[in-house]
């Protein structure tokens, strides 16, 4: 009968939210937003590599001239121009981008001017560059008498393949990746964390604030009531993600419709193709070497452990609320520490996830569930896994206890806010 | 039968002896009214008795066992002095949650806030929400679930508060029906016109003791001072008789008068019969609840907050 009404009691803290209109926005909108975000980035890679800056090149110093005709078709030569003169003509005349190339001494090569209406891009400025780059050279190797078929033999350009080694054989990782997905993990479950937790307290201030904790409380005990709100959001919480889930890849879905260009990129970048998609590729490539399964499994470990830990902290928090908003805003903020402290650690430990800092801070029960989704994606010792996963849980219960106490107390007191020490004998008394 | 019966409470706060060893009984099917100023540990009361807080020391006894907070909250009604409701929720489901919490099945708790709307005209209210009412609408809403699942034991604080007269009869009338149906009312209130119009059986409580227990009728008696109204079809004169009386208010046709506690009422009509005065009117005034109350209480209560226990 207990247990029932703790079910009603959740029943209601999650149909009530589920149900609102607020709810079904941002469920909805979110992935929408950021799907659209995804496909606007690549319609715009896309489009940047197909349209073609057309640039004006004065070339003084002749540095391109026996490499240009087979580079590019979108540089134009300008010939019987100073600088000066074309500066002003270059945009009427349908140039997006001027080139100025002066005379200059091999050994100190510098002075190069690009001109345009508005900052060039980073990717233009690299090809340029790179071109220039790669002109020079190949004069200095004239000029040093080198043989350039010789010069490319002894040029390397080597990858280092990281293989991670453990009982279970040896995969390849990608750094780069392993940092994101870290990253993005320890980031959702700071934010969760932070969202649902003030969430519990501002429906315990609500009850508190409406007087309708009294009524509830003369049907079941305080911290069934207290319970059952922070089950009923925490299960608010694993629903909104389990849809964004659903409705991600889903959308992915869909976005060869969209954009086909995008997609056959990426299929070839998976089946190996070569060229342009192999960045694709690598990033396929990458998140497949990862240990995708390990890392669902700890973030929705480390994301209840976590919630509920912090939800109890927030609930006794929202019990001690008065009408006064200021009070309340010092009693979060011992709260918020930790979680920010969390996620100071966190960006620390995915440089370096085995030093000490990190493995104390995934240890910890405070700072460990977002510290330890930074470190998932290394390989965490067992012994390690195993004490932050025991002590989450020990910790959950400790405070469960705690706040118990001072929420029982907390929800019936109106008028003045409750010190420290107060709170302290109603957790010793009570 | 006695539904209720508190014996020795106790509940101390860190300030103040909330409640300070009060006992007393409640008969089943009674109005019972529960009085006291401001800060008198009436709340506190209430709230041991819904099993909200535990005594310290002292014992409740409900319906001849002694009393368990969780078994027995199906068997309990409480409608606290502030209100409390889910403001964003809408009002049936609202009305139905908490009918389940009191332990009732959901087809019950349909049905049985089906007829409580029905009964209070509130039928179309079902898919409003608690922010769009009237604070007394509120009020009829809060009674409906206090009494949803028919508990042997409402408890009330404050019921009339907010209420036109047309709804506080509505909900006066619903209590005098409950009470003939068997259930027992606790009725919490400062206001003394209605405890003498719906109360049987009060206890005043000040500074966290028991200090006034009885029916009311007894309590008035009490507290009487032998004060008498004489009312004449004409002028009566002016006399006086220190040994049998004193005038405190005199009008042209009528004075009341204080008589002398050794002297028998006759004797006072008699004076008057003998003085050849026409009376058309001699009763007893007995005091208002208002008047004890105000006695009892007046210049106790300034030095009660911050006292700390010994």
């Amino acid at each position: 009968m207990n247990t029932n009404k703790t079910a009603l009691i959740i029943g209601r803290e999650y149909f009530t939210r589920v149900k609102k209109k607020s709810f079904l926005l941002t469920t909805i909108l979110v992935p929408v937003v950021m799907i659209a975000f995804y496909a606007i980035i690549i319609a715009v890679t896309i489009k940047g590599s197909t349209q073609k800056t057309k640039i004006a090149v004065i070339d003084e110093a002749g540095l391109l001239a026996d490499t240009s005709r087979r580079l590019n078709n979108d540089m134009v030569f300008i010939k019987n121009e100073t600088e000066n003169s074309f500066v002003k003509k270059y945009q009427q005349q349908g140039y997006d981008a001027f080139l100025y190339i002066p005379i200059f001494e091999l050994s100190d090569a510098k002075n190069f001017k690009l001109h345009t209406a508005a900052s060039a891009s980073i990717t233009l400025m690299n090809s340029i560059e790179k071109k220039l780059n790669k002109a020079i050279e190949n004069k200095r190797l004239i000029a040093q008498g080198i043989n350039k078929e010789a010069y490319e033999k002894i040029n390397s350009d080597v990858d280092v393949e990281n293989s991670i080694d453990t009982d279970k054989g040896s995969k390849k990782s990608v750094a780069g990746i392993a940092y994101v997905v870290s990253f993005i993990c320890g980031m959702l479950i700071y934010i969760m964390m932070i969202i649902y937790g003030t969430q519990v307290m501002r429906g315990v201030m609500e009850e508190k604030t409406n007087r309708i904790a009294e009524v509830v409380i003369s049907s079941v005990k305080p911290f069934q009531l207290m319970l059952g709100k922070i089950l009923g959001i925490g299960a608010v919480g694993l629903t909104q993600f389990i849809i964004w889930i659903v409705l991600m890849i889903a959308l992915q879905g869909l976005l060869p419709l969209f954009f086909p260009d995008a997609v056959h990129q990426m299929t070839t970048a998976a089946t190996g193709g070569e060229g342009a998609s192999s960045k694709m590729g690598v990033l396929f490539q990458g998140i497949s070497s990862l240990p995708l399964f390990k890392i669902g499994l700890s973030f929705l470990f480390y994301f209840i452990g976590g919630y509920l830990t912090y939800a109890s902290l927030f609930a006794a928090v929202g019990s001690m609320a008065t009408d006064d908003q200021q009070d309340t805003q010092q009693l979060i903020f011992p709260i918020l520490m930790p979680i920010i402290l969390g996620f100071v650690i966190m960006t620390k430990a995915i440089n370096d996830p085995q030093s000490g800092l990190a493995i104390f801070g995934s240890l910890f029960p405070l700072t460990s569930p977002i510290v330890m989704m930074g470190r998932i994606t290394y390989d965490v010792p067992l012994w390690q896994m195993a004490t932050s996963i025991l002590l989450l849980i020990g910790c959950f219960i400790f405070f469960a206890w705690l706040t118990g106490k001072i929420y029982r107390t907390g929800i019936l007191m109106y008028g003045k806010k409750p010190g420290w020490k107060e709170m302290l004998k109603w957790v010793v008394k009570g | 039968m006695h539904l209720l019966q508190l014996q020795h409470l106790k509940k101390y706060f860190a300030t103040q002896k909330a409640v300070d060893d009060i006992s007393f009984d409640i008969e089943q099917g009674s109005i019972f009214g529960l009085l006291g100023p401001n800060g008198a540990g009436k709340t506190t009361l209430l709230r041991m008795i819904t099993g909200i807080f535990y005594p310290d020391s002292g014992e409740i006894i409900f319906n001849g066992k002694k009393f368990n907070a969780l078994e027995d909250v199906s068997g309990i009604g409480y409608m606290p002095e502030e209100r409390g409701l889910y403001k964003k929720m809408k009002i049936g489901e609202q009305a139905v949650y908490l009918a389940r919490l009191k332990g009732l099945s959901k087809t019950d708790a349909e049905k049985k806030v089906k007829e409580w709307f029905i009964k209070f005209d509130m039928q179309s209210w079902w898919n409003k929400k608690v922010e769009d009412l009237s604070k007394g609408m509120s009020q009829k809403l809060q009674f409906v679930t206090t009494v949803l699942h028919e508990p042997k034991l409402i408890i009330l604080d404050e019921p009339f508060s907010g209420l036109d007269p047309v709804n506080a009869n509505l909900i006066k009338e619903e209590i005098f029906t409950l009470a003939k149906n068997g259930s027992t009312i606790i009725f919490s209130t400062h206001r003394m016109e209605q405890v003498e119009e719906i109360c049987d059986h009060i206890v005043l409580v000040n500074k966290g003791k028991k200090i006034l227990d009885g029916t009311v009728s007894d309590v008035k008696q009490q507290f009487k001072e032998n004060h008498f109204v004489v009312g004449s079809a004409e002028n009566i004169p002016d006399i006086s008789e220190p040994a049998l009386f004193d005038i405190f208010k005199k009008e042209e046709k009528k004075m009341q008068i204080k008589i002398n506690p050794a002297v028998k009422t006759n004797e006072v009509l008699r004076f008057f019969m003998d003085k050849n005065i026409e009376v058309n009117q001699f009763a007893e005034i007995l005091p208002s609840l208002n008047d004890i109350f105000i006695k009892l209480v007046e210049g106790t209560n300034a030095a009660r907050q911050f006292q700390h226990i010994q």
